[in-house]
């Protein structure tokens, strides 16, 4: 990161964004959040909060939930990224949209993109989660409408679905 | 600027108020308030079948575009799954046809709304069947039609895409029979949104995911304590990063900020990051919580401005101690903080301008941009986006979120710029719930129940100052400020209600369900306590004493009586607090089971039982309760406060000012509304104030201690 | 003779409890102590408070899925968004904790027994000049609000060397 008033230098990344080759040329203190809205304009992913303290940005960093508006692209690397507009096309992903729309769980819709990335990522990891579980791996996102009681039921409605 | 705003009250039209405002303000275009909905302007047909329904509110979440598609396709008799909902533009027509403005807010939409759509829809069907009759040559009492197609009585039918061009040119017709509600084929009905698979694939578009070419940056550096000053700065760090094109001071509404204008977020935000600001924050107030905490507290040992002296208040002097209560209650600073931090965007053409905002006044915001431009309303095109919440932070009286951007857009003339808050701007942005503090006397008398009630409210007026301040302020009292206490639903012979507004340098707005949170949690905690003094149940208790003509209130707390499955069994460890509230026609009664887990509050079930007449989305009413809740727990949580040092919010992002994530909400919330076939009443909210006296009243059962500042501590 | 060795065995003893001084004061220090947690979280920030977002232990020590401690902290410092990294960023497992379940710092004694009980003197050496999640205490990088984070009361250099010196001393624990 560029310090004082010298210019920043400008890098080039090759990045796999929801199974494409993506390139941009961006200064490398960019979160990956912003590369993705604004440079790939794909604004599925959200700004929410700017510290990883609501979720709103998640997005899956070579398979890991990975809160994409601390991650500076410096330190992407070669690890795939997807997004949730990459969820459509994914088995899991998929399900869980479908549970979403059935439980009718969305107001505002915001978080949304966070609350589907992270619960894939558990969903991925644990078919049968538990409502612990579930409390667990959605601790960190943030939905200032309260839609909470019906992601639980969702979450549940997709697990059913997946078994 | 010499606002002068004129008040009319006339007399139900429909069981209700009718208020008219008529503001007369050199910032706003003078047009009589539209009485015609004109159903083009509402509804259209494409070719291919598709229902696009216009809706003239912002959709923050609260389910009104699919809510208010609905009343219209009903009575349309549209194909429910070839609708559509768009959101209009600010314009005379899309008018709130009560408030004479357009607005989103004060849970109104389906109240005002109601007829407005219903009738629109109605028309609409009128006109294309009028249109078959025409060519098949029969009588259009001799048609029906049924999802979006007309039927002839010889067996002729034909599709509203086809009938559509010719419907639009006949006249429209002055009245229109609606449907009675046997006849509801949508309303009424469990409806899924219309905007929710936008919403989980990532395609749903919100204000700040506007894009436009040549689309510039803004973030704007304000100053660390409400309303300071520029004196200087230097821009040389900022102006070093490659892709600042402008940096510059702009006037806001108090005070003044610094723009940086760049050609992405980032680059603005750590080019703002480098200025060097000398701000002059001489002779501005510094506010501070723990001062104002004090002075509020001895201002509440004297009686205010009178909000309601009935009966003979000064027989409290007479009570024995053991029959007084004297109670004394802090709130603090609350942010709204809506997960979509706020943005504008805005271009000036010179004669023209076009504004995008996900904004819950329109018709103040364009008038306000039109100011800043030199322009008239009518020369702003102004989009209204799709909100990622509001809550009220998106109604601000003064616009300062659009004269941001207009202020920019001014200066970078032809390029459409967006500026955007980042989240520690929002929560150190001010506009919060404001800062309040009551002090309560009872005196009780046989039977436990209240016969004197002295009761003293401090906290600014979110409301004096500002164009709408003769509609709520009388006497000096801001009457949302005492809402539910002075027109409280109990019978109490000798009440006394005054208030203190104390002027403070943080800017206050309307906060989800305003000063009923606040008002409420003082009533429904003194009443429970009232009632385990008196040593009768709490539904039972507010059964007697509220008063003959709360009908709603009556009928809400006699369906949870009925939904009371705690009384047959509660685990051990967990207790049950009752509250009820009327929120403008609203009744709401909330049972809270909650139980203390390693020194934490744990919620479990609530219970809901709610009259708003009619419910118009059941589905979407479910939402808003279970929603509304949790909302209202930002009152609970241990970190739900915002708090002033020396000027300075001392708050930052989500790691200080906390709100409820799923660990602080209930794991179920069952919603049980009393049937009813009224002018529906709004439901965006009543289910706020309820919940943090009812989980207090829990509280009370488990540790026999009454919690009457809030947040509660982290550890109970 | 054996009032000489006495004295010298008793200044070693000194010496040792000194070192021991030095690298309780470092493990103590908030870089260190906030993932040494005998809680199912870790703390941040030198007030050593609760981590934001009810991010929690997890069995593995690594929090839970989507919500691990990958789910933010890389394996380098993002200066850029505040958030400090290092290889393997984790919380220390329940067995290395310092701290009892009120976030209080246990005993000096105890904490020195525990760290003996895990490594042997070479290998803390090794593992107090080399490790990654070590180092980092030493390089702790900048807070969202643009300050740096404080370091140890010790320079790394000073830290490896009082550990040289305790392990030299025979690790003794006051």
């Amino acid at each position: 990161m560029g310090e004082g008033g010298e210019a920043m230098s400008m890098t080039t990344y090759d990045l796999q964004v929801n199974g494409r080759r993506k390139s941009v040329t961006v200064d490398p203190s960019t979160p990956l959040l912003w590369v993705l809205r604004e440079d790939l304009k794909m604004t599925g992913t959200k700004y929410g909060c700017g510290i990883g303290a609501c979720g709103a940005c998640t997005v899956h960093l070579g398979g890991v939930a990975t809160r994409s508006c601390v991650v500076p692209i410096a330190l992407v690397g070669g690890r795939s990224i997807t997004t949730i507009e990459g969820m459509g096309r994914d088995p899991v992903g998929r399900v869980v949209q479908d549970a979403w729309v059935e439980k009718d769980v969305v107001q505002c819709g915001y978080c949304q993109s966070g609350q589907i990335m992270s619960v894939v990522a558990l969903l991925k990891s644990n078919r049968k989660p538990t409502d612990t579980n579930i409390e667990e791996s959605l601790g960190g996102n943030l939905c200032r409408c309260g839609t909470y009681v019906r992601i639980r039921e969702a979450v549940k409605r997709a697990a059913e679905k997946l078994a | 600027m010499n606002r002068r705003t004129f008040f009319r009250v006339s007399a139900a039209a429909a069981g209700g108020m009718l208020l008219s405002m008529y503001f007369d303000s050199p910032m706003l275009a003078q047009e009589p308030a539209a009485i015609v909905y004109p159903p083009d302007a509402f509804v259209h047909i494409r070719p291919d079948g598709r229902v696009v329904i216009t809706i003239n509110r912002c959709e923050l979440g609260q389910g009104v575009s699919t809510a208010l598609a609905m009343l219209l396709a009903d009575e349309m008799d549209a194909d429910w799954s070839q609708v559509v909902a768009e959101l209009a533009p600010a314009a005379s027509i899309y008018k709130d046809p009560v408030y004479g403005f357009q607005n989103t807010g004060g849970s109104a939409t389906i109240a005002n709304s109601f007829q407005q759509y219903r009738e629109l829809g109605a028309k609409t069907r009128a006109m294309l069947i009028a249109s078959a009759a025409d060519r098949w040559h029969v009588s259009p009492s001799d048609c029906r039609a049924a999802k979006s197609v007309v039927h002839g009585p010889g067996g002729q039918s034909a599709r509203y895409a086809e009938l559509a061009d010719d419907a639009a040119r006949r006249p429209v017709p002055g009245k229109v029979a609606l449907k009675k509600p046997s006849e509801f084929q949508i309303i009424g009905k469990p409806t899924r949104r219309l905007d929710s698979r936008a919403k989980c694939d990532g395609s749903q578009k919100f204000g700040l995911d506007l894009d436009l070419p040549g689309m510039l940056i803004a973030v704007v550096a304000r100053p660390p304590v409400f309303g300071g000053r520029v004196k200087a700065f230097d821009d040389q760090g900022a102006r070093g990063l490659p892709g600042v094109r402008e940096v510059f001071e702009i006037p806001r509404v108090r005070g003044a900020g610094v723009a940086v204008v760049a050609d992405r977020f980032w680059t603005a935000k750590l080019a703002r990051d480098r200025l060097k600001i000398d701000w002059d924050l001489s002779g501005i107030e510094h506010a501070d919580s723990a001062e104002l905490s004090k002075r509020y507290k001895e201002l509440a040992r004297t009686p205010g401005n009178v909000a309601v002296n009935s009966g003979d208040p000064t027989v409290l002097d007479g009570f024995a101690p053991e029959n007084r209560i004297l109670a004394e209650y802090e709130f603090p600073y609350l942010a709204h903080t809506p997960m979509e931090p706020l943005n504008a965007t805005a271009r000036f053409d010179g004669d023209r301008a076009e504004v995008w905002v996900p904004s819950q006044f329109p018709t103040f915001d364009q008038a306000a941009v039109a100011e800043v431009l030199g322009l008239k309303p009518a020369q702003v095109s102004f989009h209204i986006e799709y909100a990622g919440g509001g809550f009220g932070r998106r109604q601000s009286f003064d616009s300062h979120v659009p004269r941001e951007a207009a202020a920019i857009a001014k200066r970078m003339r032809g390029i459409p710029v967006k500026v955007v808050w980042t989240r520690e701007d929002d929560v150190q942005g001010g506009y919060y719930r404001p800062m309040f503090v009551h002090r309560v006397e009872v005196g009780i008398g046989d039977a436990g129940m209240p016969i004197a009630w002295r009761h003293v409210v401090v906290g600014q007026s979110y409301v004096m100052g500002t164009p709408f301040e003769s509609y709520l302020v009388k006497n000096g009292v801001d009457f949302d400020a005492v809402t539910g206490t002075a027109d409280m639903p109990y019978s109490v012979p000798n009440l006394q209600v005054t208030a203190h507004h104390p002027t403070v340098n943080v800017p206050a707005a309307q906060w989800r369900s305003i000063g009923s949170t606040h008002n409420a949690f003082v009533m429904e905690t003194l009443i429970d306590e009232l009632a385990t003094r008196a040593n009768v149940d709490p539904i039972a208790y507010r059964l007697k004493l509220i008063k003959p003509d709360a009908r709603r209130l009556r009928a809400t707390l006699a369906l949870l009586e009925e939904m009371s499955s705690w009384r047959n069994h509660l685990p051990r460890g967990h207790a049950v607090g009752i509250a009820c509230n009327e929120y403008q026609g609203t009744a709401v009664a909330s049972a809270a089971e909650v139980s203390i887990e390693n020194k934490r509050l744990r919620m479990h079930r609530v219970t809901i039982a709610l009259h708003c007449g009619l419910a118009v989305n059941p589905l979407s009413i479910e939402s808003q309760f279970q929603g509304g809740t949790i909302f209202g727990l930002t009152q609970i949580v241990a970190k739900g406060a915002i708090t002033l040092k020396n000027g300075r919010v001392e708050q930052r992002n989500f790691d200080g000012f906390t709100p409820p994530y799923i660990v602080d909400a209930p794991t179920a919330i069952d919603v049980h509304i009393v049937p009813s076939t009224e002018a529906p009443t709004g439901t965006g909210e009543p289910p706020v104030p309820v919940i943090a006296p009812a989980v207090v009243n829990a509280l009370f059962r488990l540790t026999g201690t009454r919690y009457r500042t809030l947040p509660l501590v982290a550890a109970l | 003779m054996l009032q000489f060795s006495l004295v010298i065995l008793l200044a070693a003893d000194a010496a040792g409890l000194a070192a021991w001084e030095k690298i309780h004061s470092v493990l103590t220090s908030p870089r260190c102590i906030n993932c040494h947690t005998a809680t199912n979280y870790p703390q941040q920030g030198d007030d050593r408070h609760r981590h934001f977002a009810n991010v929690i232990r997890g069995k593995q020590d690594k929090g839970v899925i989507a919500l691990s401690c990958a789910t933010c902290h890389q394996a380098k410092n993002a200066d850029s968004t505040g958030l400090p990294g290092a290889h393997n960023w984790q919380l220390a497992p329940l067995s290395m904790k310092w701290q009892d379940l009120n976030d209080r710092p246990l005993p000096s004694a105890e904490i020195c027994r525990s760290v003996k009980s895990h490594l042997d003197g070479p290998h803390l050496v090794k593992h107090h000049e080399e490790e990654a999640l070590v180092l980092w205490a030493w390089n702790p990088g900048r807070r969202p609000d643009g300050t740096m984070r404080t370091l140890p009361p010790l320079t790394h250099a000073e830290f490896v060397e009082a550990t040289r010196q305790w392990v030299k001393a025979g690790r003794p624990c006051p």
